[in-house]
């Protein structure tokens, strides 16, 4: 047959060339000089357009690929805002009109100059597209009405932003420095525009932007590539392009960092941060990030609303032993809502693991036997096991936990329509400024079901948070930056003794780095990544 | 007991219009094609509306105001009935339509022109690996039975069988990459040499051959023959062992031992009497093994870093991104409709009779 023939000679040509796949030449033993390499995982990516995106990976990216009127220096956040497009600003007595000056000289990546239009273009561009992240500015009281007065070019160098009421100037200038406040190129984003729709389809995949990056390639799950914007303003970034290549496996990450095939990785379970930091050409830093974990009673079940049973699910969380074990390098135990670093941060830690304590709170609830109770956890490895140390700790005190998993939708859809017990969550501010967080930890102005307030984690909880709501809404109108601060502060000590959220760990992100790579930062708990300072 | 025969009459008219016959085996063909298809659709269709996951929120995040998730709802057609969200579904699927991909921003059809020849040439490399070496395997081990050749490939297939595939994955990383040095990292190509050459076929194996870019060529051979030759040693412990079961069976036939005291060379007797007749089941094995690779095989492209299929639709799936779902379905559905067509050509090959 002929078959067994040419299987034969396949088989001869398989023996003859295997050896000489030894023969191919290795890759390089490290990245070209002008060139950075990053392994991420970067599938939440799903879209460019800064007007629209609302995910870790879209924030790292329109950092460098786009200014704002103001923003942050990466060399030292705790400077506060500083001029970007804005050289410099003014704010009425009212507290209301904010008029900013455009620094001049500055250009697109396609050469068009940076003017007031194209802020006024891109704020209302924000407004008008109503993407999941437009409440950052609608919140001001912009809306598609009056966007064109209270978003306005007076000129080409001056624009004038009104909003509805007074607001603590600290808040409205915070916004400003989140993603969404991006500046874009209105002449080419229009150029592009299909339909109406303000060139969102175009944007998605395309950049115009002013900052020291311009987009090479996106593609999606697989990697994305930037490269020096020629009419960057500021000094050209000595890395020439960026690719952030998608590899979702750590060991995967952590082989191709030590092969030096790639500069900087950032996903590395606490074990393999452990193994590359046995070699000298390796360095791991860690950096404070926003998020912060927690675990929420739902308010609406008899048992989990009793204030002492709320209390005694505080004292049984082991905060330290997580840390210093399975979350070690990825958590710090944090017990308040705002991430440290944050404007009125708060560091009292008055919880950790008191079985005892916890028992003579569940028996002056009448529940010394205990009672039975679910936990509703996303099936992440992290988030599970926390689950389990709950459990463990919970049934050190009679308390029967068990543990439902789901993937993130389905336990989300749950958490949003109040059909749980307990939720294991994460939660990650919004934009840098305390109002984020206050706005869902400590505000809830109508608990009830049909109201649907489902953006609000004190909704979800059926917590109608009394009291709390007023203070929050003030805060966030307090001018003198001092008085808001401490307001957060107080918010936060109350929060901590009454609400039915035990707060629980703020988020340590660690990456690892080839010896040689110098000036890169992750934004710290209030940015993104910055790789325009980067050298090798 | 009467047998059922056919009237002379009838036999006539089927013999009389050959090309008759034909049209209705094409027709026949065609009918089953359409309907499994049909059905493919309606049960992933069904299965993406039962699923606990909110497709709204896979497009509009959780920190979506109500507005912007009903407006998001509305734009998904969800506030259609079912029956009407699957008609429209149909229709645009007939016409090439795959809708627009939740978590791509882009055509599900454009997402799938490039990840499936990611996984496309994975497979067809790997089956390759899997069938030069698994059925002189299989057959060595079957003539050997019970000696050590036979014990060898038998430890060697099971081996391959029982580990599992991202342990063996991260391993051979870990050598070959890691400390050895022989082949190249997780992607299809070192990060530098990406975007060089233009997509063609988007393999770029043979897109470089295209390009006549020998660097890159062999750049792409040391990404995949890694992965490759992982997912060949499972098709090759697969193969290698049906093919012994197989020739176990025709080497008890009397016809091989009429062959031999015929004076047949005991090469003839094997590679081309026993062989020749295990071809029409080996060929379903076979094929069925490289149908499954087309899938994707998720693990692999995780650990490997593979853009492919496997991947593509288990994100889409996690994600509720129910557009590029069916759309990964519709092409593996397709690809075991196309497979099965060639593997009855392929039966007539090597078959007469089934000519």
């Amino acid at each position: 047959m002929l078959f067994g023939k040419t299987i034969a000679a396949l088989s001869l040509t398989t023996a003859l060339v295997m050896p000489m796949i030894g023969a191919i030449p290795a890759a390089y033993a490290e990245t070209p000089p002008n060139m950075l390499v990053v392994a991420a995982e970067i599938d939440d990516l799903i879209s460019l357009d800064p007007q629209e995106m609302f995910e870790f990976s879209g924030s790292d990216y329109a950092n460098n690929v786009y200014q704002r009127l103001i923003a942050y220096d990466p060399k030292d956040f705790s400077k506060g805002y500083q001029p970007a497009i804005a050289e410099s600003w003014e704010i009425s007595e009212d507290g209301k009109t904010f008029t900013f000056k455009i620094a001049e000289g500055l250009k697109f990546a396609s050469g068009n100059p940076v003017t007031a239009s194209d802020v006024a273009f891109s704020l209302r561009r924000a407004v008008l597209l109503k993407k999941t992240p437009s409440f950052i500015l609608t919140q001001f009281g912009f809306t598609e009405e009056n966007a064109s007065e209270t978003l306005m070019a007076k000129d080409d160098g001056t624009f004038v932003l009104v909003t509805d009421k007074k607001y603590a100037p600290s808040f409205v200038l915070n916004c400003m420095t989140a993603a969404i406040a991006s500046i874009v190129d209105s002449k080419l984003v229009l150029e592009n525009e299909v339909d109406g729709d303000l060139g969102n389809g175009w944007l998605k995949t395309n950049s115009a932007g002013s900052g020291p990056y311009q987009l090479t390639s996106w593609k999606p799950n697989e990697s994305l590539t930037i490269s020096a914007n020629p009419n960057f303003s500021g000094d050209a970034p000595a890395m020439n392009r960026v690719v952030v290549r998608h590899i979702a496996e750590s060991a995967s990450q952590r082989l191709l960092l030590e092969k030096g095939d790639v500069d900087i990785v950032r996903n590395l379970s606490p074990e393999d941060v452990s193994g590359v930091l046995k070699s000298e050409d390796v360095k791991v830093m860690t950096d404070q990030r926003g998020r912060i974990m927690y675990i929420s009673m739902n308010q609406q079940d008899p048992t989990l609303s009793k204030p002492k049973v709320i209390e005694a699910i505080k004292y049984l969380i082991d905060y330290d032993g997580m840390v210093n074990s399975f979350l070690k390098g990825q958590y710090m135990v944090h017990q308040a809502y705002l991430p440290l670093s944050y404007l009125g941060e708060l560091k009292d830690k008055p919880y950790s693991l008191n079985i005892e304590k916890a028992k003579a709170l569940l028996a002056e609830a009448g529940l010394a036997d205990g009672f039975e109770v679910e936990f509703i956890v996303r099936t992440a490895q992290e988030r599970v096991e926390i689950a389990q140390s709950l459990q463990n700790t919970f049934g050190q005190a009679g308390i029967k936990a068990s543990i439902v998993q789901g993937t993130g939708k389905e336990t989300l859809g749950k958490y949003r329509a109040r059909d749980f017990q307990i939720y294991v969550g994460a939660w990650g501010p919004d934009y840098p400024d305390p109002h984020t967080n206050a706005d869902t930890f400590t505000s809830n102005p109508d608990n009830s079901f049909e109201a649907k307030l489902t953006g609000k984690l004190a909704w979800r909880n059926a917590w109608a948070a009394d009291g709390y709501t007023e203070r929050t809404a003030a805060a966030a109108q307090e001018t003198d930056t001092a008085k808001r601060a401490e307001m957060y502060v107080q918010l936060q000590k109350d929060f901590q003794k009454e609400a039915p959220f035990a707060i629980m760990f703020q988020k340590t992100e660690q990456n690892a780095l080839r010896a040689n790579v110098e000036g890169y930062s992750i934004g710290a708990a209030i940015s993104a990544v910055y790789y325009g300072n980067v050298t090798k | 007991m009467t047998s059922v025969e056919s009237t002379p009459g009838e036999r006539r008219t089927k013999n009389a219009s050959p090309f008759f016959r034909g049209l209705k085996r094409l027709g026949a063909g065609l009918f089953s094609m359409v309907a499994t298809m049909f059905g493919l659709l309606l049960v992933t269709f069904l299965i993406a509306r039962v699923m606990p996951i909110d497709p709204v929120l896979a497009l509009v995040g959780e920190r979506a105001s109500q507005e912007v998730y009903d407006a998001a709802y509305k734009q998904l057609g969800l506030d259609q009935p079912l029956v009407v969200q699957f008609f429209y579904y149909v229709r645009d699927v007939v016409t090439g339509n795959f809708g627009t991909s939740v978590l791509t921003a882009r055509p599900v059809i454009e997402d799938i022109g490039r990840v499936f020849p990611a996984t496309l040439e994975l497979a067809t490399l790997a089956t390759i690996i899997g069938v030069v070496l698994g059925i002189p395997a299989g057959v060595v081990s079957a003539v050997y039975e019970g000696r050590w050749p036979d014990q060898i490939v038998r430890f060697i297939g099971l081996f391959g069988y029982s580990m599992p595939i991202f342990w063996i994955g991260l391993i051979g990383l870990l050598v070959f990459y890691g400390k050895l040095g022989w082949v190249g990292g997780p992607g299809r190509l070192d990060i530098y040499y990406e975007d060089i050459i233009p997509s063609v076929t988007g393999m770029i194996l043979i897109d470089s051959l295209i390009a006549r870019d020998w660097t890159i060529f062999w750049n792409a051979v040391s990404h995949i023959i890694l992965p490759a030759s992982i997912l060949g040693y499972y098709s090759l412990a697969y193969i290698s062992r049906m093919t012994r079961s197989f020739m176990l069976e025709q080497l008890s036939q009397e016809y091989i031992t009429t062959a031999r005291v015929k004076g047949l060379s005991e090469t003839k007797v094997i590679w081309r009497h026993a062989l020749g007749n295990v071809m029409i089941p080996l060929i379903t094995v076979i094929v069925l093994s490289y149908a499954n690779l087309l899938e994707g095989s998720v693990l692999t492209e995780v650990i490997f870093a593979w853009p492919g299929l496997g991947n593509y639709i288990t994100n889409a799936l996690l994600s509720a991104d129910m557009n590029a779902v069916l759309g990964g379905t519709v092409v593996v559905g397709l690809v075991f409709v196309g497979l099965n067509l060639l593997s009855d050509v392929l039966y007539k090959l090597v078959d007469p009779r089934a000519r």
